[in-house]
């Protein structure tokens, strides 16, 4: 299980995260990130990683939560 | 146990009832020596909270601090950025060496060497004030470095990692967290974070003790505090209350309201609008304000009278705390803007678009939570108040009139 974290002062509202990770990601009316906390199963942790990796300006961050 | 400085018992303070306490200075003198659990303990005891907003129990954050196994740092928090609150200001200016009292006796429970004191760099007085009472004290027998410095005005300024920023040579915004200032503070040293008044009470608990600091107020929110009541009464200012003071027995003091009353903001620009009938039968305590959905905050209250409207009242602060952004988390730039002026269309009459109404809605849950700091939280916390209180106003405004007789 794993889930995203935004650092807000980070993210430049690049949107990238959105296209690649969009169970998890949607973006606010101004272009922004907004995360659904709920942790990702196994099966969207690749587009949680694709999400991570693409962001420009590195405001991501994938939060490893212990298997419960 | 006693006070070893003054040689008197530390429970033989002033009668136990009289007010003022923090007002009743200036009063230097009588540091008692406590051992560095013993004061971390009295302050358990007393059931002290932090008085900057937070309502943290003060304890709490001394032992944290205290176990974080570096050195760490103190630092007093004077700037109060909010306009409607002056109890800071006025606390540091009647009495600087309590509040002094405060930071040393902090700073020797949790074993810091260096201390800061912050204040606005507007507030000329006060600083002066402050480092007169410096120049006062012997360094050697405070057995820590007391600093003073002045922080740019700012509402975020005085937010506690914003003002470990500057302190730290950065301007002065807030941080992301993790981590916070207890973990990682000034120069990357652990470092608590007190308001000025939270420290002028804890010296005040370390010299008559507890049970004098419990025979004020209530078991759950003990001792006084300092609330700034201004608006539409005779003698706007602060005054020092025993927490559960109802509400009324404050505008009282304050020689009446000089207009009948539609409403109070309670809890500063990130407080709550409450309508007027329901707040004056309201004490003064968390428990209290909790199911309204208000909190006491610092205690700045506004009084709104009738011949104000709300609508354009809470219009101008949100364009203000917009304006206060520090201009760092995109959705507080562009939400605060964007909620400020549906408001300002909301509070003209007439002048509102047919989705203003939707659209605010949306913005309030889009924007909630999503800062590095709770800038944008307390906007949106004052917005929902005020579309609550107001909800009558906002459907006459809609047809083009305005109770407030504009």
């Amino acid at each position: 299980m794993s889930s995203v974290r935004v650092d807000p002062i980070a993210c430049e509202g690049h949107g990238l995260c959105a296209e690649l990770f969009p169970e998890r990601i949607s973006l606010d009316d101004w272009g922004y990130p907004i995360v659904d906390p709920r942790p990702a199963g196994p099966e969207l942790e690749k587009h949680a990683r694709r999400a991570v990796g693409a962001c420009p300006v590195l405001a991501l961050r994938l939060l490893k939560a212990a298997a419960s | 146990m006693r006070n070893r400085a003054l040689g008197i018992a530390l429970d033989a303070g002033p009668p136990a009832a009289a007010l003022p306490r923090l007002l009743a200075g200036p009063s230097h003198g009588g540091l008692p020596d406590l051992r560095p659990d013993e004061l971390i303990d009295l302050a358990e005891e007393s059931g002290l909270t932090g008085r900057g907003g937070a309502a943290f129990p003060v304890w709490r954050k001394l032992r944290a601090v205290a176990q974080a196994g570096r050195q760490p740092v103190v630092v007093a928090n004077g700037v109060e950025g909010e306009p409607p609150s002056r109890k800071d200001k006025l606390l540091l200016g009647r009495d600087p060496h309590l509040v002094l009292d405060g930071v040393v006796l902090a700073a020797a429970a949790i074993g810091a060497r260096e201390a800061f004191v912050t204040v606005d760099a507007r507030a000329r007085s006060e600083l002066e004030a402050v480092q007169t009472a410096l120049r006062e004290r012997s360094r050697r027998r405070d057995r820590v470095r007391l600093r003073v410095v002045t922080v740019p005005t700012g509402f975020v300024a005085g937010e506690e990692t914003a003002l470990v920023a500057w302190l730290s040579g950065k301007p002065p915004r807030p941080t992301s967290t993790p981590p916070r200032p207890f973990e990682r503070g000034v120069g990357g040293a652990p470092t608590l974070v007190q308001n000025v008044e939270t420290l002028a009470h804890l010296a005040l608990v370390a010299r008559f003790g507890p049970t004098w600091f419990r025979a004020l107020g209530t078991p759950d929110e003990p001792g006084t505090a300092l609330a700034t009541l201004s608006g539409a009464v005779r003698k706007p200012g602060v005054h020092e209350i025993p927490l559960g003071l109802p509400l009324a027995d404050l505008v009282a003091a304050a020689g009446g309201a000089t207009e009948p009353l539609s409403a109070f903001l309670v809890g500063g620009y990130f407080g709550t609008w409450l309508p007027a009938e329901t707040a004056l039968r309201l004490e003064l305590l968390d428990a209290a304000l909790r199911p309204h959905g208000a909190s006491l905050g610092a205690r700045a209250i506004v009084a709104l009278p009738g011949s104000a409207c709300g609508l354009r009242e809470t219009a101008r602060i949100v364009r203000y705390l917009a304006d206060e952004s520090a201009g760092q988390c995109g959705p507080c730039v562009n939400g605060l803007d964007a909620i400020a002026g549906a408001l300002e269309r909301l509070a003209e009459p007439g002048r509102a678009r047919p989705d203003d109404r939707a659209r605010l809605a949306r913005w309030l849950d889009q924007v909630r939570g999503r800062g590095a700091c709770r800038h944008p939280d307390g906007a949106v916390r004052l917005v929902e108040s005020a579309l609550r209180v107001f909800a009558t106003e906002i459907e006459r405004h809609a047809r083009g009139r305005c109770a407030a007789g504009r």
